[in-house]
């Protein structure tokens, strides 16, 4: 019929092209080239007990970074979820005092996360506060209440079967926590994904008002995330109470910027609009077997927080260097 | 001194070759601190160094979180019983969290004791206090009384408000507060140990209470800060910062007369005891109560009900010996 035929790609490039040049794939090489260096620098890395102790160097903060990846490509952030974890802790301690059973204390911790994410919600999505600013008022304040009811004291005496949460093993060397973990990860990969929802964030983080014209209810959809990583915050309260046996209000004390580094060096951009699961779900082995793998050759930590920062750094560098190197 | 210094270099320099040809078969003793880079625990490392020079078949692992988290301990204290070392020594940054982990570290073996800043019985072996508890409470109620003869306000800055050892100190210090009549303790703040938010504390002190004359800081951050705030304030002479310090910081304070005088064990002895005590017990020195356990030249420990110890008595340091102590540590 036409007798102009004119090439349109369809995409700019294949399927396999895209997966290799991807952040993604880029952090997993990275992973694995500090798993091979690991083994070869210390003799104990390789050892399924130890490789299973590493792992609750990042299940809890993975575990809140999921929500907050969401959060983060929505163009919103929430920086007091250690001082969630610090209220939730101390609302379950309080009620371990009163012999209350393990299931009321789960609830409990995992109520007052999302009451705190739900009052993170009002003030941003209600008022329309910038939640930076609020979350570094909440991050105060949550932790504050901590102390006010504690002072120097500890909440101990939980029962028994709540240590399960932190120490337990579901099987041989997997801990709970891990498979938690991954059970997470699992269900905000497929709500990022494979949903509307997810589709919804995406669009709010590149551009809320196109969003909000284009029929998507911007403010329910951050409101939902801020009582996700509340709900997670929440989630991770439990796990780390039952890993540390007691309460004190310095519990996760910094654990926000281990999260927000976590999402950063996950390939999510920090000002919203695009980022995956799969990466984060990298990063946090990255940022695993970094520290036990230098924690095992006894580099202090002061050296480690500088490699870490310097990972962070390159691994974002990397590609931009690589682009201007070609030009 | 000088004698005690030469005659240990020696034994230290005669350690160090036998240690050299029992190389295989080291104890390896990790020594956890609170947190890396705070004057206290580098001092202490030496102590061990030392201990383990003397002792010969001692490997040290000097190591730590970099912010004073139960958190950053626990980790710690996983790679630890992941590379198999002999004894952990360790000054907790919370008494009950790391009892789960050290736990642990037993089950596998591992010879575990606490020194400093203690960890609870269940979670140890034994705990080697540098001072008692009442003694130093005593001590810095004294140091500021000492120099206010009319008496006054004083007001505590601590560490933080979780912080063990402080807080004991400090109830130590509230019990014999009637012993010195006319010393009125205003306020206690928390500085957390952090430089800024110590120095932050202090200014607020002065300006709650116009006629503070002591600040007692039984934190070398709080005191060496403390010490700033009232020297940039200009009140020196008017507000005496006294506490635990070390000397090597709290030298210009105590030149400039910000501090007249402040308190420390000697973090060198501490190391080098909590050292020899793990080593002895890993070699099946008994821990019950009542147990005595040779800690080298620091003499023995006599452990009570609780399996702790007490190191010995904590030591005054002012302008007469200040420039001798200030380049040890």
């Amino acid at each position: 019929m036409s007798t102009t035929e004119r090439f349109i790609p369809d995409r700019l490039q294949s399927p396999l092209q895209k997966k290799i040049k991807s952040w993604e794939s880029l952090l997993l090489a990275v992973a694995i080239a500090i798993f091979i260096a690991n083994s070869f620098a210390s003799p104990y890395f390789l050892n399924a007990w130890n490789l299973s102790d590493a792992t609750f160097n990042f299940t809890e903060k993975a575990m809140i970074a999921f929500a907050m990846a969401l959060l983060i490509i929505a163009g919103e952030i929430d920086l007091s979820v250690a001082s969630i974890i610090a209220l939730a802790s101390t609302a379950m301690g309080a009620a371990a005092q009163f012999d209350v059973s393990t299931l009321t204390l789960v609830l409990i911790g995992l109520g007052v996360g999302l009451a705190c994410g739900a009052f993170n919600a009002i003030l941003v999505c209600g008022m329309g506060l910038p939640s930076i600013v609020v979350t570094i008022g909440t991050m105060s304040l949550f932790r504050g209440i901590s102390y006010i009811v504690l002072g120097d004291q500890a909440y101990r005496g939980y029962p028994s079967d709540f240590a399960f949460f932190g120490q337990g093993y579901v099987f041989w060397v997997i801990s709970f926590e891990f498979v938690l973990f991954a059970l997470i990860a699992v269900l905000y990969g497929i709500l990022l994904h494979k949903t509307n929802f997810g589709r919804a964030v995406y669009a709010i983080g590149n551009n809320a008002t196109g969003a909000l014209f284009s029929g998507i209810r911007v403010n329910r959809v951050k409101s939902i995330l801020f009582l996700l990583t509340g709900l997670m915050s929440g989630v991770a309260a439990v796990c780390l109470t039952s890993r540390l046996g007691s309460t004190r209000p310095s519990i996760g004390l910094g654990m926000e910027l281990e999260v927000v580094t976590m999402v950063v060096l996950g390939g999510v951009n920090i000002l919203g609009g695009s980022g995956s699961i799969p990466g984060v779900v990298i990063a946090a082995f990255v940022m695993g077997l970094v520290t036990f793998g230098l924690g095992l050759l006894n580099v202090p930590g002061i050296v480690m927080s500088i490699f870490i920062g310097a990972l962070l750094i390159g691994v974002i560098a990397l590609p931009r260097l690589w682009e201007m190197w070609r030009k | 001194m000088g004698v005690m210094k030469k005659l240990m270099t020696t034994i230290a320099a005669a350690a160090a070759f036998a240690g050299s040809a029992a190389h295989a078969e080291d104890v390896r003793i990790a020594l956890v601190v609170k947190a890396l880079g705070i004057g206290f625990f580098e001092a202490a490392a030496k102590g061990a160094e030392e201990a383990a020079a003397e002792l010969g078949d001692v490997e040290i692992i000097y190591t730590g979180p970099t912010d004073t988290t139960a958190e950053g301990q626990i980790e710690v204290i996983n790679s630890l019983i992941a590379q198999g070392v002999d004894a952990i020594a360790i000054s907790a940054n919370d008494p009950d969290a790391l009892v789960p982990a050290l736990k642990k570290a037993m089950d596998r073996g591992i010879t575990v004791i606490s020194w400093d800043s203690g960890v609870a019985p269940e979670g140890r072996q034994m705990h080697l206090n540098p001072s008692s508890t009442e003694l130093i409470g005593n001590t810095i109620i004294k140091l500021a009384a000492d120099h206010m003869p009319e008496g006054g306000d004083v007001a505590i800055l601590s560490a933080s408000a979780t912080a063990t050892n402080q807080n004991a100190w400090i109830e130590a210090a509230k019990e014999v507060l009637p012993n010195y009549p006319g010393v009125n303790l205003v306020a206690t703040v928390y500085g957390d140990d952090l430089s800024d938010k110590s120095y932050r504390e202090a200014q607020g002190l002065m300006a709650s209470y116009p006629d503070l004359k002591a600040i007692i800081a039984p934190t070398t951050v709080g005191i060496l800060a403390a010490s700033q705030a009232v020297t940039d304030a200009g009140k020196i002479g008017e507000i005496n910062v006294t506490g635990l310090g070390l000397p090597s910081e709290m030298a210009g304070a105590v030149e400039s007369g910000a501090t007249i005088s402040f308190a420390i064990w000697n973090p060198i002895d501490l190391g080098y005891a909590a050292t020899t005590l793990a080593y002895n017990i890993h070699k099946g020195a008994a821990t019950d109560a009542g147990s005595e356990i040779p800690m080298g030249r620091m003499g023995t420990a006599t452990l009570d009900d609780t399996g702790a110890a007490a190191m010995s008595d904590p030591f005054t340091y002012d302008a007469s010996n200040i420039e001798q102590f200030k380049s040890i540590f």
